[in-house]
């Protein structure tokens, strides 16, 4: 038994995700799913954290947690209560439901199977400098992300004119 | 510019010096979570003495505004010990449970409001070498985690099942998200004046001159600003319309009681140090002393007041100019403060970051 700090860390945040992941989808409640998704997404960020990729870490809670989570739940509030809505799963969904997660569960071993248990690899403590990040986002050469960067960008722009067209008073 | 003098007070030494001691006695993995335990007890008592303090701070200042005396009866002279009267009696209050609320949310929302002043607060440059918090991203992570007590106010408002509570999340929601735009814009420029996002490194860029002072006046504009959207943040001064107690009774944490309704109390009054804490350290040089360039005797002699001292100094200052501003401006209508944000502040901050860069690229800046 030679379990580092890392790999405790590692095991206790990957169990509070499952659990919360399960819960996500079981409870009846519409905000508390929200809510539970929301720690889920503190337990992707806590990998990251791990991971040493802090900027990504620190992404993920300020996108999701801090953004996307927020918007699920003004758009709870806005809308409908969840009383009003009587969901009854059928057969086929069933089945799809039962494909996908099979599907799922071969995919993940499969990745395990095949590349090993990955968490020993990982370089303890090493950050990944913001700089070098910057210059990969917006460098033209082989490993550069210049053009996936840029096209996000526009799609960001659509989205804002097509909200506020959405929004405009005529 | 040498920087080595700054270390006679720097207190690395003595941490490498706990941690080799424990190291030497223990396996590291239990060195390093006793370490995180301790770390950890210290943050919280000091959350709740830095409360205590303010408290006492606001009162004063609030009742020095109204041309009062303040609290003056418990404890001596100068009610000293009226605010931990206060906090005794908060603790023995009890904690209601609602009927037909989601008491599971209901419950959780003040902890997830000061779980996120907490991450923000441990982040602080308190000392040379005593920060807790200091990653290479730091100040991004500030923001992110600050960003995450909105949904702590919106679970509260929904959970209370009252429609008061519910229009001051919402409020309250739609306020926070628009000003963190104006201040997520300003710490980029400041990023871009320091060049490096690590907090530490913020700090150190400034030994030879305060941020404020090396950005002209685009540095002072983006100072105002970042006041501006930083007291918007923690809920305060001219923008508590979240609980304007005529319409709204007190807006999300009205149905709180007890210890639950202390914690949001907690983390509004900790917010108020956090940004002043973190204006101080972008552009007041957080525990760096006051340096100008050229001046080595006068460099030396701010050396000897310790980083500390500076610190606390500087954040105090801020925070008193925000408790100014508080009880000077009267409260802001919904769409007054929203009109603000999006039609006149966030313009000027993306201006404030153009000009920064300009400054930068040219070589301007001091």
């Amino acid at each position: 038994m030679d379990i580092t700090l890392q790999q405790t860390v590692f095991y206790v945040v990957a169990i509070l995700m499952s659990v919360f992941s399960v819960m996500t989808v079981t409870t009846k409640s519409i905000l508390r799913s929200a809510t539970y998704l929301l720690f889920v997404l503190f337990g992707t960020a806590a990998i990251y954290f791990i991971l040493g990729y802090t900027f990504l870490g620190a992404v993920q809670l300020m996108v999701y947690a801090g953004g996307i989570v927020v918007l699920y739940v003004f758009s709870i509030l806005l809308t409908n209560s969840d009383k009003s809505i009587n969901l009854k799963i059928c057969r086929s969904k069933m089945v799809a439901v039962l494909a996908t997660i099979i599907l799922g569960a071969a995919l993940v071993l499969f990745l395990i199977w095949t590349n090993g248990f990955a968490l020993n690899v990982i370089p303890e403590g090493s950050e990944i400098a913001l700089k070098e990040i910057g210059h990969a986002l917006i460098s033209s050469d082989k490993y550069g992300y210049v053009l996936p960067f840029e096209a996000v960008g526009v799609l960001l722009l659509a989205c804002m004119i097509g909200g506020i067209l959405i929004a405009r008073k005529r | 510019m040498n920087t080595s003098f700054l270390d006679y007070y720097s207190i690395q030494p003595i941490t490498s010096w706990i941690h080799e001691a424990l190291c030497s006695v223990m396996p590291e993995a239990l060195a390093i979570f006793i370490e995180c335990v301790v770390i950890g007890v210290v943050i919280v008592a000091l959350y709740a003495v830095l409360a205590i303090v303010l408290i006492y701070m606001e009162r004063k200042v609030c009742a020095a505004f109204q041309c009062r005396i303040g609290p003056n009866r418990v404890g001596g002279k100068g009610g000293l010990m009226q605010v931990p009267a206060d906090v005794l009696k908060i603790l023995t209050k009890e904690i209601i449970r609602l009927k037909h609320a989601d008491n599971l949310l209901y419950a959780l929302a003040p902890y997830l409001m000061i779980m996120a002043s907490i991450l923000a607060f441990s982040c602080l440059p308190w000392h040379k070498g005593a920060q807790i918090l200091d990653m290479n991203i730091g100040i991004l992570f500030v923001l992110a985690a600050s960003s995450l007590g909105v949904v702590g106010i919106l679970l509260a408002g929904w959970s209370s099942n009252n429609k008061y509570t519910m229009i001051g999340a919402v409020r309250s929601g739609a306020m926070l998200i628009s000003y963190e735009l104006s201040l997520g814009i300003i710490v980029l420029a400041m990023i871009v004046l320091s060049e490096t996002a690590s907090i530490s490194g913020i700090v150190e860029a400034q030994a030879n001159g305060w941020n404020l002072f090396k950005g002209h006046v685009v540095a002072i504009v983006a100072f105002a600003v970042y006041l501006i959207a930083g007291n918007a943040e923690a809920n305060r001064g001219p923008f508590d319309l979240a609980e304007a107690e005529q319409e709204l009774t007190a807006g999300y944490h009205t149905e709180y009681s007890g210890l639950h309704f202390g914690f949001f109390y907690l983390a509004e009054y900790l917010n108020l140090f956090i940004t002043a804490g973190f204006a101080s350290t972008l552009f007041l040089g957080g525990w760096m002393p006051l340096h100008v360039a050229g001046l080595d005797g006068f460099n030396a002699v701010m050396d000897y007041i310790p980083g500390v001292v500076w610190f606390f100094g500087k954040t105090f200052f801020v925070v008193w100019l925000l408790m100014w501003i508080k009880w000077t401006f009267i409260r802001l209508r919904i769409d007054q403060v929203l009109v603000f944000e999006w039609k006149y502040l966030m313009p000027t901050s993306l201006l404030i970051l153009v000009l920064m860069v300009v400054l930068k690229v040219f070589g301007l800046v001091f």
